[in-house]
């Protein structure tokens, strides 16, 4: 490809629209326009000059704005459908998703599932989406910001006559006392903060050329986060995972290798009522009823001493006690424990006395920890009581006999076989929670129900996610880029001397207004013609 | 008077001198048309009363704002009603700012009326002072909301610039689709202004009907409707004496209260509407143009343009930064693809195509100002329909 | 001039597609991911049985392990067990050492269990520990741990008899 030399001398790469040194237009077909498209500077927009390799191809199709747009529009409309319905991680987990959309949303929820918009945000066709955005981003700031930065940097201050006249903002004025108009234009510039180069007697005064540069560091931003995303899926980066613990239980916490433990002492749920709180507070609580104040667990966090395997009771050290709450993680190392969850009033131990069925009259009392129940429990005077089953979770299966659900004490039952002085081969009772049978005889004896002990069991969410400062930097940077290609704006004013006459004109990338107010009170006081708006003679 | 009380009047003053504001403006531009021949341009008597009547009320509104934060103990925007009118405020606001780098009086002609709108429909909602549950409770609260609610106000000028723009700048004496689909977002306010309507009247009236249903779960509630019910629940059985019986039942997966208000507003709309056609003898938008005659369509361009470049980042930081950070901390995770987050995300997105097309595809005038009116819709679609339709983590306690 | 553009493109293309494949596979092979991998070493503990022996995997180097964790109201697992003990008295002589992990029951549902079915090999309770080193998921689960204490297999259903022998033959020293 050949170079193209402007008049000027400067040498261009092919494809360039204005010269990146005096602006001289260089394209034949623009030089009838009134106005020049100032994107870019008029620089050579690489993807749009070679298109020859498929490599190139793919190049140019990520490069194009056109094709970024519609990018961001599609992912925009994707995302919308993924607020029909719920996602499947919000569904209550009563069934399985492939019955629950249908059931709750009829056909359109079974369409919605069968298309797989139940996980929409983590599909392949989603994150594809995504990463084009991130691709197309790369390589549009790459062919887009090399060459501004070229403009930029080559441009002269004596620009074409053809640049200056197709200007938004543009003058011609007598030449009177031109030196004397110049030196205070340049004062007033300069009392504006904008930067004077002269070249020849000419002018060229720049303000807040950065702000140019804020598109590609918002970009380069945007990239950070994203690569945030991506680590996200590298192992080790990223835990999530559920801590159920009871009151006065001590757990290994998960993902520390064992290192951790924490010991819940208790777990606080707190209400709104009238008396605690405000009486601005009275008509919401009247109207809502129960308002949660507050969730908390009170733990201590140990570490283990030592070397232990896994297994082994470990030696531990208190490193502290903290209380977790909604809002107020307990932190430690690259962990967070987060209150998420709670069930109140789990069983766990009940008390029953032996007793006669006739008299009531009680033999004594024992106690079963429903996590450690013992084979027999000897109640003296003879009187015994052995336990011969136990189902922490009882229900009866289809052959009814009775079974159990899980290890956790839901709804306890016993099979009971009572000693006494005057029965020593026993009485087997079975006794659930308000209901006993008896299978072989009518008892004398039988267990009466005196007590319950309860405990709270709260749900810490363990999570680690390395990828935070990723991305908090990326975001960090974007908001930077943002607000400098937002807030700030490159405005540049020409001045030229022609034949006798001054020519001025502005260019800024936007608020135009601005623009021409700082013109109109630099040239205040002086014989200079207020540029006009060309824009406005169109119409 | 107790502090809210006070707090709630200061929120009617403050919709009063907004009101008052609005007609000072209307009465700027014709002003201007018989003086500005002979005394150029800036802004005339009637505009600065105006703008002075907009910063009273906006004050005013301030001081509701600061009263109901004494008493909550928390900064007002956790519910539908405080968030809301939050952002009306907001709105009045950026105004004023706005108003001050261009001067444009009849800019204020098209925002008060629309901020009016989202007071007077935010005013529609339970209006107690709820204390805040565990999740709330963190100073994130106000940080994330308010900068997420002056965002979208500040991106919001930029559709009452667009409708401005394209007001001035669309010929409504054909008929094209364009002049068809301003005149339908017109109608579109016009039935906020109905819902107002009506949600007032039946409420001074003391409307109430109660309805015992079964839902789609086969669980039964009671639903209580303050308009009369044109479509019932599933299976709804009136628990009030003498109320009327609903004209259609709807299917449990419905909620019929909410569709009836709904029917109820757009039917309100269309009367409201209907007679403003008879008095103005003309389409609204065409009714308004003449209003619009003086403005100059590229500054009006302009400060659309610039409200979407200020408002971007403020929302950008409000509602994804600030609420990503506080997500993380309350929540676990810093994003949850819980659909309000969605929706910022696609109002992120959407303001994104808009700078793209602005500045790359050279987007200005009409196609900017539809944008800008889309962007809009878009936020509100947030605010109403993610809050009351789709409920997720972040819906308010609305009905 | 051209050819070197050309080259630029294709790397960064070329690293932008695998950084985008290296996603797409991550985030779908992420359920994959396991504490224990197969071919590695397994993670030794040390656990002890309803007699008060103490058994540490460790020590059963040189000797094939099958490594089953179990509850008492899992129902494969109930239905597995008295197969794991037939095997186990065939294996036993052959070097495979059984270990039964019981994840957090009462030493009474343990013992219960184990004489109605009349269990020879070890069992263990774990008080979840254990668990969380192997990332137990669903109930029963099985390794097969090798004489070199190297994992070679994870198994996540109930097994038949037969299954089992033919497992006890592959961890055979």
């Amino acid at each position: 490809m050949k170079e193209v030399i402007c008049e000027c001398g400067h040498h261009n790469p092919h494809g360039t629209v204005l010269c990146e040194s005096c602006g001289k237009v260089l394209i034949e077909k623009d030089k009838d326009k009134k106005l020049l498209d100032m994107r870019y500077e008029g620089s050579a927009r690489r993807s749009q000059t070679y298109n020859k390799t498929i490599i190139d191809k793919i190049w140019n199709f990520f490069s194009s704005v056109k094709v970024g747009v519609w990018l961001i529009v599609i992912t925009l409309i994707a995302s919308a459908l993924g607020t029909i319905f719920p996602q499947e991680m919000y569904i209550p987990p009563v069934m399985p998703a492939s019955e629950y959309y249908e059931d709750q949303y009829g056909w359109l929820g079974q369409l919605y599932y069968t298309l797989g918009f139940h996980n929409l945000y983590s599909s392949w066709w989603y994150l594809l989406l995504i990463a084009s955005i991130g691709i197309s981003i790369i390589i549009a700031s790459l062919d887009r910001g090399i060459p501004l930065y070229r403009s930029l940097k080559t441009q002269r201050v004596t620009r074409h006559e053809g640049f200056l006249k197709r200007q938004r903002l543009f003058s011609v004025s007598e030449a009177g006392s031109e030196d004397q108009t110049f030196e205070s234009v340049k004062e007033k510039l300069k009392a504006k903060r904008y930067r004077i180069r002269e070249e020849d007697g000419n002018i060229l005064a720049e303000k807040g050329r950065f702000s140019r540069w804020g598109p590609y560091v918002n970009h380069v931003g945007l990239i950070i986060f994203l690569i945030g995303g991506m680590l996200r899926f590298v192992p080790g980066m990223y835990v999530d995972e559920i801590l159920w613990v009871r009151e006065g239980e001590t757990k290994v916490i998960p993902e520390t290798d064992g290192q951790y433990y924490l010991e819940n002492h208790e777990f606080i749920l707190e209400t709104y009522d009238k008396e605690n709180s405000k009486e601005e507070f009275a008509a919401a609580i009247d109207d809502k009823g129960m308002v949660a104040k507050n969730f908390q667990s009170d733990v201590t966090l140990y570490k283990t001493k030592g070397e232990t395997v896994h297994g082994e009771t470990p030696q531990l050290e208190k490193v502290r006690d903290d209380s977790i709450r909604v809002n107020h993680p307990l932190k430690f190392e690259d962990l967070a424990l987060y209150q998420v969850d709670y069930k109140l009033d789990e069983l766990n131990q009940m008390t029953f006395a032996l007793s006669n069925k006739e008299t009531n009259e009680e033999y004594g009392d024992l106690t079963i920890d429903l996590y450690d129940p013992k084979d027999t429990y000897d109640l003296g005077n003879g009187y015994q009581v052995e336990i011969v089953s136990y189902f922490p979770d009882f229900e009866f299966d289809e052959n009814s006999e009775p079974i159990t659900k899980s290890r956790i004490p839901n709804n306890p039952a016993f099979v009971f076989k009572m000693f006494t002085p005057d029965k020593p081969e026993g009485e087997v009772s079975f006794v659930a929670i308000q209901q006993t049978i008896e299978p072989f005889t009518d008892n004398e004896y039988k267990m009466s129900f005196k007590a319950v002990e309860t405990k709270d069991v709260t749900a810490l969410t363990v999570r680690k996610d390395l990828t935070l400062w990723v991305l908090a930097l990326g975001g960090f940077i974007f908001m930077i880029g943002v607000a400098q290609g937002s807030y700030w704006n490159h405005r540049r004013i020409w001045l030229r001397k022609v034949d006798g006459e001054v020519w001025m004109a502005g260019h800024t990338n936007k608020n135009w207004h601005g623009l021409k107010r700082d013109i109109a009170s630099v040239i205040d006081g002086t014989d200079l013609n207020e540029p006009a708006d060309q824009l406005d003679k169109k119409e | 008077m107790d502090l809210v009380s006070l707090s709630g009047n200061l929120l009617f003053i403050a919709f009063l001198l907004y009101l008052v504001g609005t007609v000072f403006f209307a009465g700027s531009i014709k002003d201007k048309r018989a003086k500005e021949r002979e005394k150029g341009t800036g802004p005339n008597k009637w505009a600065k009363t105006g703008i002075a009547i907009t910063i009273a009320g906006f004050i005013s509104q301030l001081g509701y704002f600061i009263l109901r934060w004494i008493a909550a103990g928390h900064a007002p925007v956790s519910n539908l009603f405080e968030f809301t009118t939050f952002f009306g405020m907001s709105l009045v606001g950026a105004f004023i700012v706005i108003y001050f780098i261009y001067k444009t009086a009849v800019l204020g002609l098209f925002t008060l009326p629309i901020a009016m709108l989202l007071i007077g429909y935010a005013a529609m909602f339970p209006r107690d002072i709820a204390p805040l549950v565990p999740s709330l409770q963190s100073h994130w609260l106000h940080i994330h909301v308010t900068t997420a609610a002056m965002g979208q106000a500040i991106l919001a000028i930029s559709f009452a610039a667009g409708l401005l723009y394209l007001v001035k700048v669309i010929d409504h004496t054909k008929k094209s689709k364009e002049s068809f689909w301003l005149e339908a977002v017109m109608f579109g306010l016009v039935c906020t202004l109905g819902f107002i309507f009506i949600s007032t009247g039946f409420s001074a009236s003391g409307y109430k009907a109660d309805f015992s249903w079964v839902d789609k779960n086969n669980v039964e509630s009671i639903a209580e409707y303050q308009l009369p019910p044109l479509v019932g629940p599933n299976q709804g059985e009136s628990l009030t004496e003498g109320a009327m019986e609903p004209l259609v039942e709807m299917p449990g997966i419905i909620n019929a209260k909410k569709l009836n208000t709904v029917i109820w507003s757009i039917m309100a709309g269309i009367v409201l509407y209907l007679l403003l056609r008879l008095i103005l003898r003309k389409r609204i938008s065409a009714a308004l143009q003449p209003l619009t005659t003086k403005v100059n369509a590229d500054l009006v361009d302009e400060i659309g343009y610039r409200s979407v470049l200020i408002g971007f980042p403020v929302f950008t930081l409000g509602a994804l930064v600030f609420a990503m950070i506080w997500a993380q901390i309350a929540w676990t995770r810093f994003w949850g693809w819980d659909p309000k987050e969605v929706w910022a995300l696609i109002t992120f997105l959407f303001y994104a195509a808009y700078l793209h097309l602005r500045l790359s595809k050279g987007w200005h005038g009409k196609k900017s100002a539809w944008l800008g009116v889309i962007g809009f819709i878009i936020i509100m679609f947030n605010l109403i329909v993610v809050n009351l339709v789709i409920a997720g983590l972040h819906s308010y306690a609305g009905s | 001039m051209k050819k070197k553009r050309l080259v630029i493109r294709t790397v960064i293309l070329l690293l932008l597609g695998a950084a985008v494949a290296y996603t797409l596979y991550a985030n779908f092979s992420s359920d994959d991911i396991r504490k224990v991998a197969i071919n590695e070493k397994a993670p030794d503990f040390v656990l002890t049985d309803m007699e008060g022996n103490k058994h540490q995997l460790s020590d059963y180097e040189g000797q094939g392990v099958f490594l089953n964790f179990w509850g008492t109201w899992c129902k494969p697992c109930e239905k597995e067990m008295p197969y794991m003990n037939n095997q186990y008295k065939q294996f036993k002589e052959q070097g495979v050492q059984v270990l039964a992990v019981n994840i957090n029951e009462s030493d009474f549902a343990v013992n219960k269990f184990t004489s109605r079915y009349n269990l020879d090999f070890p069992i263990v309770i774990d008080k979840g520990e254990v668990m969380e080193a192997y990332g137990i998921g669903p109930l029963p689960t099985t390794f097969l741990v090798d004489k070199d204490g190297i994992v070679i297999k994870r198994l996540e259903s109930g097994m038949t008899e037969a299954m089992i022998k033919g497992y006890m033959e592959e961890i055979k020293p």
